[in-house]
């Protein structure tokens, strides 16, 4: 018996079809089967008059803590809050306990996910056995068990030598790395951007140059291996020209932004605000419009929350001793509309950064609503407003730097594979 | 004038209060030179002092300064408190403060400690005696009251501080300071040695502490931490050090006749001080000494001054405004 779900009288934006418009959405048997006219009766309807309407967002750069840390995040609750932000779905990063370093443990985190069924988790599968940096992973085992890209996240691969094997050899089967790009010799005890801030609250700083001169060498062992390379969440103006340069040039250099290096600078870590300590870090005024304008011309083509939970306990503690990161998920879609609220992006830009754009570097079948895909769905309000209460977030993590703050734009239903796994407030 | 319920720092502090903590100090010195150096002042009081590092002179005065105005007063070191067993800052604060002290004069090695212990901690005044290199207020009021003996008042003079200003939570202090008192600040250091963008607290900045020193009216010394040395790469050896950035007597005549020499102590003879400044009579290295225990008898009536039932509330400062002034994205 098929079921037919009709998401009537909404704007259907979907960014890889083109599609920008009024019009009916049906689903069937958890695909999309058309936009527009269809001879058939709803077994359910959602009214998403006034409402945009595109495929289920992609978040490629989360952090969901399973196995080994379940107390910060699990596989469940990670799910249940990216369906709360619209998101069906998301890339894991391989830093958990053990590490996703061998095929047992993707396939454990993929079948985890299904279980759960709220949203497609991708693993990150590692660069190195162990995260250190020493030898690389089966990566094609790893591939084969679903992993969809590589990259030693939160522990960036310091040494030029294996750098350039990895890029070599994941090149060698068209692989993508991802570097979380820190020089750590420089950035060594610091805990928010060197400056001004830094200076005045009396912390060690972490400088640009930690980030910069990575991503500098990086892009120089990728033009030699000719392989993909990914900058995860680019936060400074320098490293958003590298990246600019080297696509002009033709390389196979791509990057994501993080929407707390977009909207916030260093200035709200002021008070030692451990919620707005993350690595990379807040940094200035110049860098945040770098990666405004990075995401504006095309050189960012992804936005991603680097989604890291972390337990009370592991913030409570004092700005120096704080765990690095934030939540993202339930925030992402409110703060990245504000760059279409400040005429940087068209709506159906910024929703391809986060569907579309991620699911083709990734190989991902997701992130459109083809007729006859999946039918992964966000639907949002672009004008709703609501205030974000850290005690009500659906991570376990409350760890945002929004807490308090009004948020414009508010996601109503997610559809994940004709099923309504989020409809106004509550996780069905 | 506001009353104070902690003292985090100087960037808290208004001018006005400030200057009459200064004072309040100035009209207590008098107390420590009598043969019975005692005052009821806090007859009832509690305070705690908490140092989490090492400390002579810093815990010393601050217990000076709390016994001689009566007030009962604890000191624990972090090496027999219970954060050697792993209890947490935060752990360590609520038991202590469920003990109802009026007063938690805490040093820390972390930036911050107090503003996050008194966000925690609703009934406790908390007194900063150092956090990472943050702030040391009691330092700088102390200094002020040492330059108000020297001259009346800061206003106008120049105050030449070098050495380690990147670690330095007194060289942060002063800078504050100087902008609302109207003093002029010249820090000296090797580039290895200054935090970044440090010409924005508006001093001048000089490498050539030769040239730092004509027109200085005084010669602030910071102590060199030798493990900086090895850790950090901050400079070859004690011997280049003591060349470029040492003072010695002869070195001191280019400020000028009346130029005056101070240090925070603990002093190292022979790497950024010499014994020929050190003991001579430009120094007042001893009288800031001095000074400490009358400006902190100061802070601790200052703040034990209200009820004991008035509960001290957090001032604890939002970036909100900030985030307001941003305004939207662009």
């Amino acid at each position: 018996m098929s079921k037919r779900l009709l998401i009537k009288n909404g704007h259907i934006i979907d960014p890889a079809n083109g599609i920008d418009k009024q019009a009916d959405l049906w689903i069937e048997d958890g695909k999309v089967v058309a936009i527009g006219g269809y001879n058939g009766i709803a077994d359910q309807t959602i009214d998403a008059s006034g409402k945009i309407v595109c495929p289920g967002l992609i978040d490629m750069h989360v952090h969901l803590r399973e196995p080994g840390q379940e107390w910060k995040e699990d596989i469940e609750s990670g799910s249940r809050a990216a369906v709360a932000g619209g998101v069906t779905s998301m890339c894991c990063m391989p830093n958990t306990g053990p590490h996703i370093d061998h095929a047992g443990i993707a396939l454990q985190v993929i079948n985890r996910a299904r279980q759960v069924g709220l949203c497609n988790v991708h693993p990150i599968g590692a660069v190195t056995k162990n995260l250190d940096g020493r030898e690389l992973t089966e990566m094609r085992e790893l591939t084969r068990a679903g992993c969809v890209a590589f990259s030693d996240d939160g522990a960036p691969i310091w040494h030029a030598g294996v750098m350039r094997k990895a890029l070599e050899y994941s090149a060698t089967f068209g692989y993508m790395v991802i570097q979380h790009a820190e020089e750590k010799e420089l950035t060594k005890g610091g805990c928010i951007n060197e400056g001004w801030i830094s200076t005045q609250l009396g912390v060690k700083g972490m400088p640009v140059e930690g980030e910069d001169s990575m991503i500098s060498r990086d892009i120089m062992l990728a033009r030699r291996a000719k392989a993909r390379y990914h900058v995860a969440h680019i936060s400074s103006q320098r490293g958003v020209q590298m990246v600019r340069e080297a696509k002009a040039e033709g390389l196979k250099v791509t990057t994501e932004a993080a929407p707390h290096h977009f909207a916030l600078t260093e200035e709200e870590v002021l008070g030692f605000n451990v919620d707005a300590k993350m690595s990379p870090p807040l940094r200035t005024e110049a860098d945040r419009l770098a990666v405004i304008e990075g995401l504006r011309d095309g050189t960012i083509e992804v936005i991603a929350t680097d989604h890291a939970p972390h337990h009370e306990d592991d913030k409570r503690c004092g700005l120096s001793c704080a765990a690095f990161g934030i939540v993202g998920l339930e925030t992402m879609l409110p703060v990245s509309l504000d760059l279409v609220r400040g005429g940087v992006l068209s709506m159906s830009d910024l929703i391809a950064k986060m569907s579309c754009n991620p699911a083709k570097l990734l190989g991902l079948n997701s992130g459109t609503l083809s007729i006859g895909a999946e039918a992964d769905v966000c639907i949002f309000d672009e004008n709703a407003t609501w205030t974000v209460d850290r005690e009500k977030m659906v991570s376990k993590g409350k760890n945002t730097p929004w807490h308090g703050k009004q948020m414009t734009g508010e996601v109503t239903h997610t559809i994940k594979a004709g099923r309504v796994v989020f409809e106004n407030g509550t996780i069905c | 004038m506001e009353a104070l319920k902690h003292l985090f720092g100087i960037a808290d502090l208004s001018k006005e209060q400030i200057e009459h903590l200064v004072n309040l100090g100035d009209s207590f010195i008098d107390i420590n030179r009598r043969p019975i150096k005692k005052a009821p002042t806090l007859r009832g009081k509690t305070i705690i002092n908490l140092f989490f590092e090492n400390s002579t002179r810093t815990r010393t005065s601050f217990e000076l300064a709390g016994k001689r105005l009566s007030a009962d007063v604890i000191n624990i070191s972090a090496s027999t408190s219970a954060t050697s067993k792993g209890e947490s800052l935060l752990d360590t604060g609520q038991t202590l403060a469920a003990m109802q002290p009026h007063v938690l004069v805490i040093r820390h090695s972390l930036a911050g400690t107090c503003e996050f212990l008194a966000e925690h901690l609703e009934h406790t005044a908390i007194v900063n005696a150092g956090d990472g290199a943050h702030e040391h207020p009691t330092q700088i009021l102390t200094d002020l009251l040492t330059l108000k003996q020297a001259w009346g008042s800061p206003e106008g003079k120049t105050m030449t501080i070098v050495g380690d200003i990147s670690h330095s939570r007194v060289a942060r202090s002063h800078l504050l300071a100087a902008k609302k008192l109207g003093y002029h600040m010249r820090v000296v250091a090797p580039k290895t040695l200054l935090p970044s963008e440090v010409e924005r607290y508006g001093c001048e900045v000089y490498h050539n502490f030769d040239e730092a020193l004509p027109g200085s009216d005084v010669v602030y010394m910071l102590r060199i931490q030798t493990e900086r040395l090895t850790d950090a790469c901050a400079f070859p050896s004690i011997r280049e050090y003591h060349e470029a950035y040492g003072l010695n007597a002869k070195r001191l005549k280019a400020a000028g006749e009346d130029c005056i020499v101070m240090h925070p102590g603990p002093m190292n003879r022979g790497v950024e001080i010499s014994s020929d400044v050190a003991d001579s009579l430009k120094s007042h290295i001893l009288n800031q000494v001095e000074h400490g225990v009358a400006v902190r008898m100061a802070v601790l009536a200052t703040l034990c001054g209200g009820h004991p039932e008035e509960k001290p509330v957090s001032k604890k400062k939002s970036s909100d405004e900030v985030k307001q002034a941003q305004g939207s994205l662009l």
